[in-house]
């Protein structure tokens, strides 16, 4: 171990953005076979290190050496050529190519100018197999799961012999046990002698899997530790600058009558005769594995899919909702998962995302009352100390903690009876989490409504005042006594297993 | 207040940045077409009579030289009523070119009347006839010739030609208003051009069969003209109806609907011209009743001054770059994508029928042939305003801009007598450039480029 040569030497690098200082003197030091946990809030650094690193961004000062050479990345191919592969949430995987073209793409085998098939193909299927993912190559990537689309991708960097490989929120959007496959591949990965950055904001699989963590806080390094000699709570500490008592800032309201009553909900093989209520100041956590048919329940209730069966009461009135339009009338309104895709338009400005759904409450016969708009904005802004440089800025241009905020506005300002939260708080940091949590208890306190889904059990647990478990497109099971549950009895009920 | 002004200055060269390539258009036209220019017409007899009182003193006696065409009569005539107004007399006017100038020369000298000045244009004083006339014709007394003054002036900015180039863009820049908001939403119509031509015919025809041909009254008129529209405004809202219902791609659904557009007024006019309207019928193409400004060129910016305000002020223009920007996120923000799509189609119908109705009003017929390749020149005016195709964003003022760059290139070039098959090449090769500057200010590649030569610095 003693003066070993780091596979990745980063040494006092500094970048700044007009107006910003995104890295201010970070040192990073990667051996081979270890797993670096890359930790900070949004807007930390975390991204703008790993882009230089990646030769996305070309840093104003410092030192890049792998294995002891210095190096200039200048794009992105630099960075390929010297061994570093970058993972990013978004897989940069062409849907409709297969999984061997995906793997080969860009350095294809070939023979006086045609492709060996059968070569490839022998390749692909060995790489798959040295992950443990033995997957057909020659299957359309588009139609494989998040997990298996990641192990693509794996294989991709594997088969161009990368010796550093960056992921990036990699378990955002996998089930518990793609998380654990993914854990496999990681250690198999070490034991090659690979160096891995993962980036997370899941402690427990920090934890899990990462030898050493390095936390960056507004540009700068915070520190660096081996994970055993660090607790949960340091790590936290350490991100936020000062000491967080809890994670969880639940606060129970008082739960009334039934406010949605949803019975015999249908569609397809994905929604199968789901019912449940939602009560006055009830925070109703859903919980499940991906595919269970969570989101598509929620979307079901607000009308972005066509009910084939069942009945959505709200307050003892039956609610025929055909749109969305007809949802958000009727006082339910939902946050969905995406927020990229779904709950913003990003190229537009903040106060036009936020107007989106109120703009009735805003125009008479039509035409937009603009000083009332950007008042109401304005204190929005204000309350949720959502940071912007202006309203009209941007929605893109937001770190996703704020672009939640925007959602958050947007929705608030409608002043709905139900809300339905569909992973809130994925992908935001400690902080921003914090808030949101605040957040619902104001919400549940002010007696409306709110449905959680969420894929971070302890969220689910440490959030909600009662529990279901889908399954199969089906409720699975409910967990009145939360203070008792355990992720365990969770998964459980998700898997359909044992009672 | 002069920060304010500066903001709001800047804020206009970023959102309009067009405005200064259409600037430096106008000022190379400018530039390049400066030209000696002599006053015709009504403004030279002004001249002309000022300088009489000038310098002939009191009741002078004055010949004047005229050519016979409709600018030297009006020149005459007006010449001759002001000369009279400030007391001067008329010995004649020359109508039939230098021989009938001695002819009266001659009559005046041998009556034995004095002549204090012949006053006609340049070339026109310059006549041979008019050398030593003191010696030839002695009776006359001192004659001075005098005429107009010429001056510098770019035949571009000549008032004529500006009100020529908004005359030639009107139909092009109100559909493309229309065109503006599809491509928003990430759409495109490519049936306006065969909808001009269907609301021409249709409108003609039915002024021909319905409303009295040439003896059509104001309110025929205006009928069978909204009828020409309706037909438009109902095709818009069919391939609207195909896009959201069926989910057919909106370049499909146009391009069927323009064969079928060109095809029905073919049908209808049986592939003639209708010319069987009353005079009357110019009034919206040819006619100017406001300060001069042609009515077209009047209701043009009557339209885009009307849809600016819904793009930027109502519900309906938010919900077009909301859907145009994420048609996802709209509809489950609530936005009715559905109704946005249809409506936004059926403007671009409505519009392009009106377009039709202007040029046949401009060419008082309507033919099948209308529009042919405008569909083009008006996505290319859009282009051009900076309105990106993949939808959520745009400006229809910046579309007004680029829809004038076009008309002051093409008319540019008619000045400086570039052939047509040149003008093409070149045309095009603008709307590339012009959408390339665009990207290049989007993706910020020139800070960039200026900013990474600032900061580079050797790594390692």
């Amino acid at each position: 171990m003693v003066d070993r040569t780091p596979l990745l030497e980063m040494r006092g690098i500094h970048k700044r953005f007009p107006g910003v200082k995104a890295l201010d003197n970070v040192d990073l030091e990667l051996h081979a076979g270890e797993v670096l946990a890359l930790l900070g809030e949004n807007g930390a650094g975390k991204s703008t290190l790993i882009k230089v690193l990646g030769g996305a961004h070309q840093p104003d000062a410092g030192t890049i050496r792998i294995e002891g050479q210095a190096l200039v990345m200048r794009n992105p191919q630099d960075a390929r050529r010297a061994g570093v592969g970058l993972m990013y949430q978004e897989f940069n995987l062409v849907p409709s190519l297969t999984v061997r073209e995906n793997i080969f793409l860009g350095q294809e085998q070939t023979r006086l100018g045609f492709l060996r098939h059968r070569d490839e193909h022998r390749l692909a299927a060995e790489l798959l197999a040295r992950l443990s993912m033995p997957l057909n190559p020659e299957l359309r990537c588009g139609s494989l799961s998040v997990g298996q689309q990641q192990a693509v991708e794996i294989a991709k960097a594997l088969s161009q012999r990368m010796k550093i490989l960056v992921m990036d929120e990699p378990s955002a959007a996998l089930t518990p046990q793609e998380v654990e496959r993914l854990f496999v591949i990681i250690r198999d990965l070490k034991s090659r002698g690979i160096g891995v950055i993962y980036i997370s904001h899941r402690l427990d699989e920090i934890f899990e899997i990462a030898d050493r963590v390095m936390v960056m806080r507004d540009g700068a390094l915070v520190g660096s530790r081996p994970l055993s000699a660090v607790t949960r709570n340091e790590l936290i500490e350490m991100m936020v600058g000062r000491s967080v008592q809890q994670e969880f800032p639940k606060q129970p309201a008082a739960i009334g009558e039934d406010r949605l009553v949803v019975s015999g909900l249908t569609r397809g093989r994905r929604v199968r005769g789901v019912s449940f209520s939602v009560r006055r100041g009830e925070v109703l956590g859903l919980a499940g594995l991906v595919g269970a048919g969570r989101t598509e329940t929620a979307r079901l209730i607000f009308g972005a899919d066509r009910l084939e069966a069942g009945t959505v009461v709200l307050d003892g009135k039956p609610l025929r909702i055909r749109c969305p339009r007809d949802a958000i009338r009727a006082g339910i309104c939902l946050l969905t998962e995406d927020r990229k895709s779904q709950g913003l338009v990003l190229g537009r400005s903040v106060q036009e995302n936020f107007a989106l759904p109120n703009l009735a409450r805003f125009s008479r016969l039509g035409c937009i009352h603009q000083r009332r708009e950007a008042d109401v904005f304005a204190e929005y802004v204000r309350n949720l100390r959502i940071k912007i440089s202006g309203a009209e800025q941007r929605v893109r241009d937001l770190s996703g903690g704020n672009q939640q905020k925007i959602v958050l506005a947007k929705w608030l300002e409608r002043h709905a009876d139900i809300l339905i939260f569909d992973e809130p708080t994925r992908g935001l940091d400690v902080g921003a989490k914090y808030e949101i949590y605040l957040l619902m208890n104001d919400l549940a306190r002010q007696g409306k409504g709110i449905l959680m889904i969420s894929s971070d059990l302890p969220e689910i647990l440490g959030m909600s005042d009662r529990i279901l478990v889908m399954h199969e497109g089906r409720v699975a099971g409910e967990i009145r006594d939360v203070a008792g549950a355990t992720q365990q009895r969770v998964l459980e009920l998700a898997v359909g297993g044992a009672k | 207040m002069k920060s304010l002004i500066l903001r709001s200055l800047s804020r206009l060269a970023s959102d309009y940045g067009m405005v200064a390539v259409l600037a430096l258009l106008c000022v190379y036209y400018s530039w390049v077409t400066c030209e000696q220019q002599t006053p015709v017409g009504k403004a030279a007899a002004e001249q002309a009579a000022e300088q009489v009182e000038k310098l002939c003193g009191a009741r002078p006696t004055v010949l004047i030289l005229s050519r016979g065409t409709r600018e030297d009569q009006e020149f005459a005539e007006s010449l001759a009523s002001l000369l009279a107004k400030q007391g001067a007399g008329v010995a004649g006017t020359v109508k039939e070119g230098p021989a009938d100038a001695r002819r009266q020369l001659e009559a005046l000298n041998a009556s034995g009347s004095k002549l204090d000045a012949i006053v006609g244009d340049r070339d026109a004083i310059a006549w041979p006839v008019f050398e030593n006339l003191r010696q030839r014709f002695p009776a006359l007394g001192t004659v001075q010739t005098i005429a107009p003054h010429s001056y510098w002036w770019p035949n571009f900015l000549k008032t004529d030609n500006l009100l020529n180039v908004a005359n030639q863009i009107t139909v092009i820049a109100v559909i493309a208003i229309g065109m503006t908001m599809v491509i928003i939403t990430a759409g495109i119509d490519l049936s306006v051009g065969s909808l001009i031509a269907l609301s021409a015919v249709v409108a003609a025809a039915l002024i021909r069969g319905w409303a009295g041909g040439e003896h059509a009254g104001t309110w025929g008129m205006l009928v069978c003209s909204i009828g020409g529209m309706a037909l438009c405004t109902l095709v818009g809202v069919f391939s609207g109806a195909m896009i959201t219902l069926f989910g057919i791609p909106p370049f499909i659904v146009t391009l069927a609907m323009m064969l079928v557009a060109s095809g029905m007024a073919y049908i209808i006019s049986e592939g003639q011209s209708i010319y069987q309207v009353p005079d009357s019928y110019v009034w919206l193409g040819r006619g100017s009743d406001l300060l001069g400004i042609p009515n077209g060129v009047v209701l043009m910016f009557t339209l885009y001054a009307i849809a600016h305000l819904v793009m930027t002020r109502m519900s309906f223009g938010r919900y077009v770059y909301a859907v145009g920007g994420n048609a996802e996120a709209a509809r489950l923000s609530g936005v009715p994508v559905q109704r946005v799509i249809v409506i936004v189609y059926a403007i671009s119908g409505a519009l392009a029928g009106l377009g039709g109705i202007i040029m046949a009003s401009q060419l008082k017929s309507g033919s099948p042939t209308y529009g042919a390749m405008y569909e083009l020149y008006v996505i290319a005016a859009v282009v051009v305003g900076g309105t990106s195709l993949s939808g959520g964003e745009g400006k229809v003022l910046a579309t007004l801009i680029g829809a004038f760059i076009i008309a002051v290139i093409q008319n540019g070039m008619n000045l400086t007598g570039v052939e047509s098959y040149t003008q093409k090449v070149v045309l095009g090769v603008v709307i590339l450039g012009a959408v390339f500057l665009d990207m290049l200010k989007k993706r910020g590649w020139v800070t960039r480029l200026v900013s990474r030569k600032a900061i580079q610095r050797p790594v390692g």
